[in-house]
């Protein structure tokens, strides 16, 4: 009996501090949460911005401001900007699409099957080969765009489709996550028992280690993707017809001569909105991707 | 078993090979010829070259040329100033923000991070030309807003110019880093937190002693990243050159070299500029991390 008093005494002090907590609790997630809605007010509010002025002509882009909607026509905005200069918008999304699409796609397999190979077979200079490739990491990109430009007109592929997808095509950190990925999910009994079974090198890395590496391969994925969907300086430096550029290489050139073509502001305005879009639904829906395989990449320190 | 050991050298060679060519050809080649071309100049003999031009070896003189050219210099010191504000406020911020997601309640955590990390999808000159409307008088609701309390807001002047940059790329990347701390805040084993608070450990103690030192790697990690990528600015600054006139054409490392290369044609210029900018940058990295593991070493 004393013994369950006993226990119910030390249950009331333990409710007892526990409600106190819950109502200094409660104080603190009211503070929390206002210090991230304001954090979010901030990374939002230029987005809001373009949405309103995405829907303005150029009239009120200029007279009326910029937070409210003033006679909106995002239609005839849209419509402007798909038509324009015989529809040189879409021509450059569809460029984008391939030169992100295609370059993540073949980056993400090259990266998936070296870090793989790094991680699971042993050969002459690895750890070598592993660290020069991990000092690649370190190389400030801009750095080499120039002597890239160079070496492409050599063999001529200066403004071509090529001379950006080529470099698109290297993902560095995408083999150290793959290295990493690979060590942890892919296990050496598995790779043993199938080579007992007789399946070749080659069979057991498509049936069997590249669904294993799914989510490390969707992670390199969607960074390369993004990479080279926000690329500028290699576009920049190798392209000079226009049919070749990438969306963020055209809306710049409309903004540049903005100042001498103001109907190209709202141009430029209508084009980033239609850009951003896509790839806001992508980060948004495709949320749980952006997480797995980031804690495997940091750096032990 | 000698067909053993050859079926895994073709595997190696077959998974690894394409890559590495890859490698080779777009990032060790260039680095390669980089290094080549500042060492080197064009001797030309005869106006348009037609009395054939060579290659001779200059030594550093390049590199001499660049570091006494004072426009280059003060580019590199606007970087790293640019630098040595940025990277702290960028990790100090993107940490903060972090540690709020980790430990606000389950309601709308999902929202502010997805909102945290919306403006790592818009690409570096687009978010430029979009802050860049919020920067320029007449069209900004930042300024008439400014402007109705009183305050007379300027982001386009010389005095202002670099650090509204800098609030872009913060806009830009806060997000992205946040993600990787909040990714390594995922990881930490809950019931070190149930220990905490059976210790009677208060919030501000459990991340002083517990959250941010286990996130450690992903700080260090966000930080070179950081680094990296302030020191080579670009794209935001040739945007808003046509809004401000404080930007130079040589305002960066970065667009020094660009204009050299392709304004000036001086591509061993260029080049020589290109690898003092990725030397200092590695430096910096690398300096940070020796710095950071010994310290980690020693506690």
């Amino acid at each position: 009996m004393t013994a369950d008093n006993a226990r119910i005494r030390t249950l009331d002090s333990h409710l007892m501090r526990k409600s106190r907590r819950a109502q200094h609790g409660a104080r603190w997630r009211v503070l929390v949460t206002a210090a991230l809605a304001v954090a979010a007010v901030y990374f939002l509010f230029p987005i809001y911005w373009l949405i309103i002025a995405a829907t303005k002509s150029t009239g009120s882009l200029f007279g009326s401001s910029g937070f409210v909607l003033d006679k909106p026509q995002l239609l005839t905005n849209i419509a402007n900007v798909l038509t324009y200069n015989d529809g040189v918008y879409g021509r450059w999304v569809l460029n984008s699409v391939v030169y992100s699409g295609v370059g993540a796609t073949l980056a993400t397999f090259l990266s998936i099957t070296a870090g793989y190979c790094f991680a699971k077979f042993t050969f002459c200079g690895r750890e070598a080969w592993f660290n020069v490739i991990l000092a690649g990491v370190m190389i400030p990109g801009t750095a080499l765009a120039i002597p890239l430009f160079l070496i492409m007109s050599q063999v001529g592929l200066v403004n071509t489709f090529w001379s950006v997808l080529i470099p698109s095509l290297v993902s560095p950190f995408g083999v150290y996550l793959g290295r990493i990925y690979a060590t942890a999910a892919v296990p050496d009994s598995l790779l043993e028992a199938s080579r007992l079974d007789g399946a070749s090198e080659f069979r057991i890395f498509f049936t069997l280690v590249l669904r294993l590496m799914m989510p490390a391969a969707v992670t390199v994925f969607l960074f390369q993707f993004i990479g080279i969907w926000n690329n500028f300086f290699l576009p920049l430096v190798m392209l000079s017809d226009q049919s070749l550029y990438p969306i963020t290489l055209g809306l710049v050139q409309w903004q540049s001569v903005a100042d001498r073509h103001p109907e190209l502001y709202q141009l430029a305005v209508g084009g980033a909105l239609l850009s951003v879009i896509p790839i806001m639904i992508a980060i948004v829906s495709l949320q749980r991707f952006w997480k797995a395989g980031l804690t495997e990449g940091s750096v032990k320190g | 078993m000698k067909t053993v050991r050859s079926k895994r050298r073709l595997a190696v060679l077959g998974l690894l090979g394409p890559f590495l060519v890859l490698f080779l050809l777009t990032l060790v080649l260039p680095i390669l010829y980089a290094l080549y071309q500042s060492v080197t100049g064009i001797e030309r003999s005869g106006p348009f070259g037609e009395g054939g031009t060579g290659t001779v070896f200059v030594g550093l003189s390049h590199y001499i040329a660049a570091l006494s050219d004072p426009v280059f210099v003060a580019s590199l010191g606007r970087v790293l100033l640019f630098a040595v504000v940025q990277v702290p406020v960028m990790i100090v911020f993107a940490t903060a923000l972090a540690l709020l997601l980790d430990a606000a309640s389950a309601r709308g955590v999902r929202f502010f991070r997805s909102a945290y990390f919306l403006p790592y999808g818009v690409p570096g000159v687009i978010a430029s030309i979009l802050w860049g409307f919020l920067y320029t008088p007449g069209l900004s609701p930042l300024i008439a807003i400014g402007s109705a309390w009183g305050i007379n807001l300027e982001f386009l002047g010389s005095g202002s110019i670099l650090w509204s940059i800098a609030n872009i790329v913060i806009w830009q990347y806060a997000g992205y880093n946040m993600l990787v701390m909040v990714a390594q805040l995922k990881s930490i084993n809950a019931e070190l937190f149930e220990a905490a608070s059976i210790d009677g450990a208060n919030a501000w103690q459990v991340v002083t002693q517990i959250k941010l030192p286990l996130i450690r790697p992903a700080i260090i990690l966000t930080t070179v990243f950081t680094i990296i990528g302030t020191l080579q600015l670009f794209a935001e600054p040739l945007v808003l050159k046509s809004l401000s006139s404080a930007i130079t054409s040589s305002y960066t490392p970065n667009l020094a070299s660009y204009n050299e290369a392709f304004t000036n044609n001086n591509f061993s210029l260029a080049a020589a500029e290109s690898v003092l900018l990725a030397l200092i940058a590695c430096a910096f990295s690398f300096g940070f991390l020796t710095f950071v593991t010994r310290r980690g070493s020693r506690s």
